[in-house]
């Protein structure tokens, strides 16, 4: 049966898709904007997120602050290249991902992933992958500061689709 | 025209390299610009290296006007 749905796959301009910001991260409020502003309203069906918030924990010891560095440029790129991927894999009607960078506190977002698509399925599998692809391939470090005010880099991220992790 | 190379994180603290433009001379290879850099420093083995913003192996060929970065494993999100 035909469908009147028809997110013109893989010729959309997705370069709105990808923000870095030095500013608190509010992504409800991101979701909300970028839906009012890329999305038309009875064409998509479901939208997928993913928030992720800094711990004051990490490896049994606990955490007070973090600072994000990136690439820039090279990690727009790459996050874009994560995004055309996901275009080519899924119908979507959008993608936005935006990561903050620079000092953050426990308890502030980092990173929002969000997937529309006409169905869940679409939705829920690219937004799971595009967050593994960020994690595992797009140029940004953490360093922590810990309670005894000692420093230290995060030297690898976790495994989000290993069975015996349950941190993504 | 040189060779721009750039470390990050940890990386950045393992040479005292943030940024730096070498010569082209006597620079073939990613590996090259290691040596040029790194002060007889060994590469650690997880270090990861980009050519004009794009992931590359060492062996990966350098040329005049090239961005080379060198940086540790990837930990966002």
């Amino acid at each position: 049966m035909a469908s009147r749905h028809n997110p013109t796959k893989n010729t959309r301009d997705h370069t709105h898709s990808v923000r870095i910001i030095t500013e608190k991260l509010d992504p409800w409020h991101e979701l909300t904007v970028y839906q009012n502003e890329h999305l038309t309203k009875g064409q998509f069906g479901a939208t997928a997120t993913f928030v992720g918030t800094m711990r004051d924990f990490n490896e049994g010891d606990g955490v007070t602050g973090m600072t994000l560095e990136h690439y820039p440029g090279m990690t727009e790129a790459q996050l874009q290249t994560i995004i055309d991927e996901a275009h080519e894999q899924w119908t979507l009607d959008d993608v936005l991902v935006v990561h903050r960078v620079g000092p953050l506190l426990p308890g502030d977002p980092i990173v929002l992933v969000a997937c529309w698509s006409a169905h869940r399925a679409a939705a829920f599998d690219a937004c799971r992958h595009l967050m593994e692809a960020l994690k595992s391939r797009a140029p940004f470090w953490k360093n922590e500061t810990l309670t005894d005010q000692s420093n230290r880099w995060v030297e690898k991220n976790t495994d989000g689709y290993s069975p015996d992790n349950n941190s993504v | 025209m040189a060779i721009k190379v750039k470390c990050f994180a940890s990386m950045r603290e393992y040479l005292d390299l943030s940024e730096r433009e070498i010569g082209i001379d006597g620079i073939k290879t990613v590996a090259d610009v290691w040596r040029s850099v790194a002060g007889g420093k060994p590469m650690p083995e997880n270090t990861l290296c980009a050519v004009n913003q794009s992931q590359a192996n060492e062996e990966f060929t350098v040329n005049s006007g090239d961005e080379v970065a060198f940086f540790p494993p990837v930990t966002g999100g």
